[in-house]
């Protein structure tokens, strides 16, 4: 028989280290139908029959987040057999109030009791057979870091399923008989229809009490029982002298704290770790050191990603898909098959994917240093120190690490927007991201200083990416109150004890960013390379061309040439680099050097010098700034806001947001010259 | 007084909690419910949102939020 468990806790609890040792790298991530929630399963080690779902990390089973709604959803319609709450016995009071919530489901179901090696190393204590008793579900401490208490947790867990053991407490009014009363008596009138839709009845009623309008739709109550129970509500209110939802909050927390002071002995009130991160938050979010320190620790993980490890690792990578084309090639001549066959082959599927692929090397070094800063618990601080300056764009101080990415690349930066919690907020960054220049388009803004503003090359460069980041913001501005009118989610975030990272969970988030990618560059972005060398290499009538001028994509580039006209620069070749830019952007610059016959970029130079004048180079470069990013990142934006529509329609906005810009800048621009 | 008026190294026992729907759940979710004991362990460097010590563990909210937060001060 199968058995599936759900593994639910609080963000922080260790939930990640757990499910990484219960399944070992027998797991697969998808995501939750509708929504951009990530779905890890996979199956227990040593036992092939018991998968393991692992649930977004929630604090309450209110259907207020989308990681809320997933994980009520998850639990009321699949039904796992069993459920794992990992709890944090080193913050034990808050991790409960959860616990408490999902007892109610009267779904088998075990706590793992995590830290509790940190709990006694303090000189701590927890009575685990007093805890137990009280809650009415087996505990077993453990140790998700040190994989200790793990086996243990797998055969209780497995035991309590196999023999059908429910939570056997669900009642934990402890005073105050008025809301004892108001949830029995609405448990009364809903019984029936509680169990037609089967939710179990104490979590509907007290689900009902909170005033939890979503359980009020699927019970289908009739008028009369609706109006009963808020009679029987407001009722409780008046004698209770407190609102529903605080009642409940209330009541439980009464509870915990209650059953605590049974079973929880506290000699020191904070664990070794928790002394140790308020020293380390004396430094690191200190008043004046805070904002410096940050950015030296970003400017050192942009150091190693893009400049000394992650170039030179690019680099090699580089040369041996270099190698391995070259490979290709020769085996290709030897066995003679016709040119055409040849050069899609070569030209354009192992360059086209090859050059994404060197991002690779990237990718996993910045998901190594990113997974480190977020597994410490560095970013909950970074959003703590930042979130003043991005809520004046509607955003919180989550966003900001993902913002900062873009500067690298835009790739992992949309695939970082995963941390945020809110879908809102998510969707949001995924549109500002791109505005932030990557270090791709670096060697075009190289190539266009060099030839017309060979004295100020830096203070170009430095208007341009301040440029990105003033259109980043008016954009904020501008969707904030437009179509991203919604309220932000509110930012009530905990602050985690440092930890040490653990490198099995570093090593198992590199290796899942890194096949993401991997995957999107043989579906997407091969299919989007096929498409540009066709369009390179072929004529209308579908004759192989030698002069890149008469290829389609010239056609279309000399087709579109109108559009940017009013933008100073509507040649054709300019227009054509620009599409052959959508591969990646650097190739805007190698399609130049094709197209004009400059071979390389350094003999370019001059040749541009020629074809525009620098106010046109201007406009030219605030487009490309701006324009939409290559099929790399716009497989990244797919992915994330989980639908072609709106990857379609986020980059129809900032293609048009960057020819109104330009516009702007060239027709401003000629009143002067 | 309110939450947000607390100074730093203070603690306040929690009387009310005000705010809309979701924020008000989400603050009682997290714990802070009528009688609970909090004090403001730190202000950000550019001076919002805050940082609570409450039931064990570190809190942040914004100075907006903190004001819906009614306490009396306490020793």
């Amino acid at each position: 028989m199968a058995i599936t468990f759900a593994l639910i806790g609080n963000q922080n609890s260790g939930k990640t280290t757990l499910f990484n040792q219960l399944t070992g790298s027998n797991q697969h991530v998808g995501n939750f139908p509708g929504v951009t929630v990530e779905k890890k399963q996979g199956s227990i080690r040593k036992q092939k029959q018991a998968h393991v779902v692992d649930l977004p990390g929630i604090y309450s089973l209110s259907p207020y987040t989308a990681e809320e709604v997933v994980t009520r959803d998850f639990v009321l319609n699949e039904k796992p057999d069993g459920i794992i709450n990992i709890v944090d016995a080193t913050n034990i009071e808050r991790n409960l109030y959860l616990t408490l919530q999902l007892t109610e489901l009267q779904i088998p179901m075990v706590l793992a009791l995590n830290m509790m090696d940190e709990v006694i190393a303090s000189g701590n204590y927890i009575d685990i057979k007093k805890l137990s008793d009280g809650l009415g579900i087996p505990v077993v401490p453990i140790s998700a870091s040190k994989n200790d208490g793990i086996d243990e947790l797998i055969n209780r867990a497995i035991l309590t399923v196999k023999n059908d053991v429910k939570p056997s407490k669900t009642d934990f009014c402890t005073s105050g008989g008025e809301l004892h009363k108001a949830i029995h008596s609405i448990a009364h009138i809903i019984e029936d229809h509680a169990h037609k839709v089967d939710i179990p009845t104490r979590f509907a009623a007290t689900k009902l009490v909170e005033g939890d309008e979503p359980m009020n739709r699927k019970l289908e109550l009739h008028k009369n029982e609706t109006e009963l129970i808020s009679i029987i509500v407001s009722d409780m209110e008046k004698s209770l002298g407190t609102y529903r939802d605080a009642a409940l909050a209330d009541m439980r927390y009464d509870f915990i704290e209650k059953l605590c002071q049974g079973c929880v002995e506290k000699k020191h009130t904070q664990t070794k770790a928790q002394i140790r991160s308020i020293k380390i938050d004396a430094v690191l979010t200190h008043k004046f050191f805070a904002i410096p320190i940050f950015l030296c620790i970003m400017l050192f993980v942009f150091w190693i990603t893009f400049g000394v490890v992650g170039s030179a690792l690019s680099d090699l990578f580089s040369m041996g898909i270099d190698y391995v084309t070259a490979l290709v090639d020769t085996l290709l001549t030897n066995i003679q098959i016709s040119d055409w066959l040849h050069s899609l082959i070569i030209d354009g599927v192992f360059s086209g994917v090859g050059s994404v692929l060197s991002f690779l090397p990237t990718i996993i070094i910045l998901f190594f240093m990113l997974s480190i800063l977020e597994d410490s618990g560095y970013m909950a601080r970074v959003a703590f120190v930042m979130d003043k300056l991005l809520r004046k764009i509607g955003l919180s101080g989550r966003s900001f690490v993902p913002m900062l990415i873009g500067f690298g690349c835009s790739v992992p930066a949309i695939m970082a927007t995963r941390t945020l919690s809110s879908e809102r907020d998510r969707r949001l960054t995924i549109l500002l991201v791109p505005f932030m220049s990557c270090s791709a388009k670096l060697p075009i803004y190289a190539v266009f200083t060099a030839a017309f503003f060979p004295d100020h090359g830096a203070l170009v460069m430095i208007c341009l990416y301040v440029l990105g980041i003033i259109m980043g913001i008016l954009s904020a501005l501008l969707l904030k109150n437009t179509l991203f009118k919604g309220k932000p989610i509110p930012f009530v975030m905990e602050l985690p004890a440092y930890r040490f990272p653990s490198a099995k969970n570093v090593c198992l988030h590199m290796w899942e960013k890194a096949k993401d990618f991997i995957v999107k560059a043989f579906t997407i972005i091969f299919f989007a390379t096929i498409v540009i060398w066709l369009l390179q290499s072929f004529d209308l009538r579908f004759e192989t061309v030698s002069d890149s001028s008469q290829s389609i994509l010239a056609m279309i580039g000399k087709l579109l040439c109108p559009i940017f006209k009013p933008l100073g620069f509507g040649s054709w070749e300019s227009v054509t680099a620009l599409i052959t830019g959508l591969t990646a952007k650097e190739a805007v610059v190698s399609t130049f050097a094709v197209l004009t016959g400059a071979g390389d970029s350094s003999s370019l130079v001059p040749i541009l010098a020629q074809m525009f004048t620098p106010l046109q180079a201007v406009s030219f470069l605030v487009f490309t700034l701006l324009y939409m990013p290559c099929v790399a990142a716009m497989a990244a934006v797919k992915r994330e806001l989980g639908s072609y529509k709106m990857a379609i329609a986020a980059m129809a906005y900032q293609t048009a947001f960057a020819w109104l810009i330009a516009f702007l800048v060239y027709s401003f621009g000629l009143l002067f010259v | 007084m309110t939450l947000s008026e607390l100074k730093i190294g203070k603690s306040g026992i929690i009387t009310d909690v005000g705010g809309d729907g979701a924020l008000r759940r989400r603050l009682l979710d997290m714990g802070l419910t009528p009688k609970t004991k909090v004090m403001v362990r730190k202000v950000a460097p550019l001076g919002d949102p805050i940082e609570l010590y409450l039931r064990g563990y570190e809190l942040t909210i914004r100075k907006d939020d903190a004001n819906n937060i009614q306490i009396e001060e306490a020793e």
